[in-house]
């Protein structure tokens, strides 16, 4: 017995020279810890700055500036009645909430926060991040099925149809960088952008184009405002959290936060040079620092697009999705390529020549009104 | 056997279990997924990543909300299948079945394919990809010109009530309640 604890123990600080992962464990606790204050932190400073762009205080009376405003809205969602609906499905409506969360944080296991802070350096990193986020949908099915309710179904039927739509660019826009690191490795693929900002995979005409289409399917897949039609409050009440109140709801809020998180995390990953520094000069202030920081900047941008875009109609949704979104990621694609063989001849600017116009020209094909997508009267086809 | 596979078997027979024996034709469906999740835990401790990580990504998160599709947009399936699950001749069929997977075990324990100690395969995602991409690239053509041919199809099927679907609108064109 002591034996057992005593292997804990020594496997908790990474003692033992044969199992040198052993010491990942206490990976767990930080990564909850960080993320949850991240998420306590986030729901104030957004409710702050989106108070700012309206023109109004945001929230100012728990604590100075109402920083204390997360710790007032945990108590109370802890305190609340949990209703559940008495004919709702009980184990499904129970489990939904609890299945959205865990995958949520098990994707931060995966991301580079330093050089050698990898949580969990798997080779199909990138892979699994996927595969876990892909749960998330059956989650959200789940908890508007079980509610019995027409809002959660419809809200439910709208968030997975929305998030897998735009799983396809999202995929889409991280081959590119797969491709040119050849590796599924989040670190590898982080190691490859050592060296000023200039070496970043968005300082690349596919980066961006890949970048600026990653940050946008990310914001469709965490169902945030401009994209936020699965839970629009004015037309479905919240869409699939209808029936859920309490601690529930609040697991669902966490989750979509989490996400948020998890796709700026790995956006910093894949396209702003994660841990590394934008000049070689700044090389000794520690790699996470530079992670969080261009993380922050990345959830400072999130809400300020939240305050600024109006929500899309679901037919713009798809369209945005399949007429622009895919083939300008499949551009970006060929893009990479042609950066991957132009780039070891003729250096950087070789590389620029050939791919900007590569990416420029269709973009500025498929962003144009042509006379088929004119703006005409909308006809409504309801079920009769 | 180690505990951890005894674990994950049970597991995966129990969601595979519970996906034909539950009434509730959604419950079958999430039950189907934890099979999923138990056969790609499978394939994860045999250290086959990439299989793994690939069947939650295909199998949990594709294949199994196509069927939550498939059931909620077809109508008249009633909430609760109103039949037994198990066929009349279940005696007959569980004979047949055994005696198949009799007959499999038989053969696979005869063939001389086998490695006698399982060796261990040394699967990294590169060296996958450079298989895919050089020994087996004409299967992988194969599969996605089959993928590309469905896809057509289905556009083809969906597509089939576009010139009706004008003149009809026209007749509908009137400010609907609901709106």
């Amino acid at each position: 017995m002591e034996n057992w604890i005593l292997h804990i123990q020594s496997s908790l600080i990474g003692l033992e020279s044969e199992r040198p992962n052993a010491g990942r464990f206490l990976f767990i606790p930080l990564l909850i810890g960080t993320f949850a204050g991240f998420f306590a932190l986030t729901t104030w400073l957004e409710r702050k700055a989106l108070g700012r762009i309206q023109n109004r205080l945001g929230p100012n009376r728990v604590g100075p500036a109402g920083i204390l405003q997360p710790a007032a809205d945990g108590l109370k969602m802890i305190f609340k009645e949990d209703v559940v609906p008495r004919s709702a499905d009980k184990i499904v409506h129970f489990l939904a909430p609890i299945l959205l969360v865990i995958p949520a944080f098990l994707a931060f296991s995966v991301l580079p926060y330093g050089r050698q802070l990898v949580p969990a350096p798997l080779d199909a990193g990138i892979l699994f991040f996927f595969a876990i986020g892909g749960t998330a949908e059956l989650a959200v099915f789940m908890a508007g099925w079980s509610s019995r309710n027409k809002y959660a179904m419809l809200g439910a039927m709208r968030a997975v149809a929305q998030m897998i739509s735009y799983e396809v660019p999202l995929l889409l826009s991280v081959v590119p960088v797969v491709m040119l690191s050849q590796s599924l490795s989040p670190s590898v693929i982080a190691a490859a952008q050592s060296g000023g900002f200039w070496h970043w995979h968005a300082a690349t005409p596919w980066g961006i184009a890949a970048f600026l289409l990653f940050l946008t399917a990310a914001l469709a897949e965490s169902n945030r405002s401009p994209f936020d039609i699965p839970e629009a409050e004015s037309e479905i009440i919240a869409g699939h959290m209808t029936e859920y109140s309490g601690f529930k709801y609040a697991l669902f809020f966490l989750a979509e936060y989490l996400g948020l998180f998890a796709m700026s995390g790995l956006a910093v990953t894949l396209f702003l040079g994660s841990y590394h520094a934008p000049l070689p000069v700044l090389d000794f202030v520690p790699g996470p620092f530079w992670f969080f920081g261009k993380f922050a900047c990345l959830i400072a941008l999130f809400i300020w697009i939240r305050g600024t875009l109006p929500r899309l109609r679901t037919d713009q949704l798809m369209s945005l999705a399949w007429k622009f979104m895919l083939p300008m990621t499949l551009v970006s694609l060929v893009a990479a390529a042609i950066w991957f063989y132009a780039h070891p001849i003729g250096g950087v600017w070789l590389g620029w020549i050939l791919c900007a116009p590569c990416v420029v020209v269709p973009y500025w094909l498929l962003s144009r009104p042509s006379e088929r997508t004119k703006l005409s009267r909308r006809v409504y086809r309801f079920a009769d | 056997m180690s505990a951890a596979f005894v674990f994950i078997a049970l597991i995966t027979l129990a969601g595979a279990g519970g996906a034909v024996f539950f009434r509730q034709i959604v419950h079958c469906v999430l039950c189907l997924a934890v099979a999923f999740v138990g056969v790609s835990m499978l394939y994860l401790q045999l250290d086959a990543q990439f299989l793994g990580f690939a069947q939650i990504l295909i199998y949990v998160g594709a294949v199994t909300i196509l069927i939550l599709f498939a059931i909620l947009l077809t109508r008249n399936s009633g909430p609760n299948l109103s039949e037994s699950p198990f066929s009349t001749g279940r005696g007959i069929g569980l004979l047949i079945s055994g005696a198949v997977f009799a007959c499999f075990v038989w053969a696979v324990r005869q063939s001389s394919m086998l490695p006698q100690a399982a060796a261990e395969p040394d699967v990294s995602v590169q060296k996958i990809g450079e298989r895919l991409m050089t020994e087996y690239v004409l299967p992988l053509e194969v599969i996605a010109l089959l993928l590309t041919v469905a896809m057509i199809g289905a556009v083809t099927i969906a597509m089939k009530e576009a010139p009706e679907a004008n003149p009809a609108n026209k007749s509908t064109d009137k400010p609907s309640s609901s709106s």
